[in-house]
């Protein structure tokens, strides 16, 4: 039984590993669809029928390109830091909850890797030391634009992880619990969290684009200031792999976002079409699947919209605005809750 | 097994410790000291304080390093840059940094006592119960010791400030 749980546990984690590299691979192919839509234009379609390809013709292309490491730089930390960044990306998948178990046989598999009594705080561990892929590989650059590079990543997801910490706090105060899996089985027949955290979710969701680098908040890759940002000295798959990470976290965040606010694998009325718990457990994934796949289109939309910040303004919105907005979302929620006693 | 990880992760801390004052690269020693930090927060866990570890990783290798790095990258710190402190200064911070350590083996001499306490207790680190004895057992002092924490970013605030009218 116990290398049977080994067995399973490893699957799972292979599986997830796959599934996020699989989304993130062809999340830069949807990338240029949906820019080539929302300009008006055509988008990747010459590898493959309508372009589907693409990614993987990137990805040779990647792995082909000539690898240069500069003379000057620390070669270990060089390339140390696109290994934190894509070894940060690929953490967090562990703690969300996929579904609600599985019965074969008797026995239940729970869809979910673990659920450590940590939960939300270990993705934030996890995030929080995201930033040092891009700290490291900017500063062992040994160059000017990938220094600002990383000084303005650092600043900013210092600046955007309190207001993110704080709305979290909001929503654990009307949950009662840390772990993901509680606060997704909290949420079933419809009673979202977004419906009680609208602000809460504003918050979060804003500063999610701020932690992944997403425009409005790329900053650290601002080509018009700094020409590439971070990653101005990578080539061939190291530079790949900071794309390719950025990619991996916006398919998790997409995740926490959904199962955080948006009933993770629950879907209202559900309950009456299909009785059976292993029918339901599977439809919950394509539920989740499919609530993570609209944000994932969310972050593109966005993308495609909304011009870049100015470095002052964004530091302006995380500190002088996102911080004392959340800060009220506590009050509010803790007012709400002596109020309505929920 | 746990004590053969207690080995690991006291050696990693140990050495890493060292590191961080024997490197001649700024960020090298904060880089060796977030390992220091990785190294506690596994020290941690293996005494079942799980909280404690995610908010050691949260806050200290999470955002107070990376404040360092930023301040350490940015004024770009080298040896020919550096201020070199009379030997005054040298002498009184071995002096500090001694009566520090006779301090922290001072602490040594009550860890016997501390021991039979929670031995039995497997989930004391957490969240629910360290909740509850912060606000309950523990009130008065946790509220003293979150009003001082105020007024020190109160101070800093009022430092850091530029002009005052």
């Amino acid at each position: 039984m116990v290398s049977g749980y080994i067995i399973y546990k490893a699957i799972m984690v292979v599986l997830i590993f796959l599934i996020g590299l699989g989304i993130a691979a062809y999340s830069t192919y949807a990338e240029r669809k949906v820019a080539a839509f929302l300009q008006d234009r055509l988008g990747p379609n010459k590898a493959g029928p309508y372009g589907l390809l693409q990614p993987i013709a990137d990805g040779v292309k990647m792995f082909m390109k000539e690898e240069i490491i500069p003379d000057v730089s620390n070669k270990f930390l060089f390339i140390l830091g696109p290994c934190i960044a894509m070894l940060t990306a690929c953490m967090t998948g562990v703690v969300i909850p996929w579904s609600t178990p599985i019965t074969i046989d008797g026995v239940s598999y729970p869809l979910q890797i673990t659920d450590i009594n940590i939960g939300i705080l270990y993705v934030f561990g996890v995030v929080s030391i995201g930033v040092y892929g891009i700290m490291i590989g900017g500063w062992a650059s040994n160059n000017k634009f990938s220094l600002l590079g990383a000084l303005r990543a650092s600043a900013q997801m210092i600046s955007y992880e309190i207001a993110m910490g704080l709305s979290i706090i909001a929503l654990v105060m009307m949950t009662g619990t840390i772990s993901l899996g509680e606060i997704a089985a909290q949420q079933a027949g419809g009673n979202w969290n977004i419906i009680y955290q609208p602000l809460g979710f504003l918050i979060f969701i804003t500063c999610a684009f701020a932690e992944c680098n997403r425009t409005p908040f790329d900053l650290p890759e601002c080509e018009t200031e700094l020409v590439g940002g971070y990653h101005t000295e990578y080539s061939s798959m190291k530079l790949g792999f900071y794309l390719f990470a950025e990619y991996v976290n916006m398919f998790i965040s997409s995740a926490i976002i959904s199962t955080l606010y948006f009933g993770g694998y629950n879907m209202p009325f559900i309950g009456r079409f299909v009785t059976d718990p292993n029918m339901l457990s599977i439809l919950g994934v394509v539920f989740l699947f499919g609530k993570i796949f609209f944000f994932i289109f969310f972050f593109m939309w966005i993308r495609w919209t909304i011009p870049r910040f100015r470095y002052d303004q964004l530091m302006h919105l995380g500190w002088k605005i996102f911080i004392p907005l959340s800060i009220l979302n506590i009050i509010l929620t803790g007012a709400g809750i002596l109020f309505f006693n929920r | 097994m746990t004590l053969y990880i207690f080995y690991f992760l006291s050696f990693l801390a140990v050495l890493s410790a060292f590191m961080v004052v024997y490197s001649k690269n700024p960020v090298h020693s904060v880089l060796y000291l977030i390992v220091t930090f990785f190294a506690i927060a596994g020290h941690y866990i293996l005494l079942n304080a799980q909280f404690l570890a995610a908010v050691h990783v949260i806050v200290y290798a999470g955002a107070i390093m990376v404040l360092f790095l930023y301040v350490i990258m940015m004024l770009n710190l080298n040896q020919e840059t550096e201020p070199h402190k009379s030997n005054y200064l040298k002498l009184a911070a071995t002096v500090a940094g001694g009566i520090f350590m006779i301090v922290l083996i001072g602490s040594l001499k009550g860890v016997e006592k501390i021991e039979n306490l929670n031995a039995a207790n497997q989930s004391a680190g957490l969240i629910k119960n360290l909740g509850q004895v912060l606000y309950r057992d523990y009130m008065l002092p946790f509220e003293m010791a979150s009003i001082l924490f105020l007024a020190a970013m109160v101070g800093a605030v009022m430092l850091g400030k530029n002009e005052l009218k």
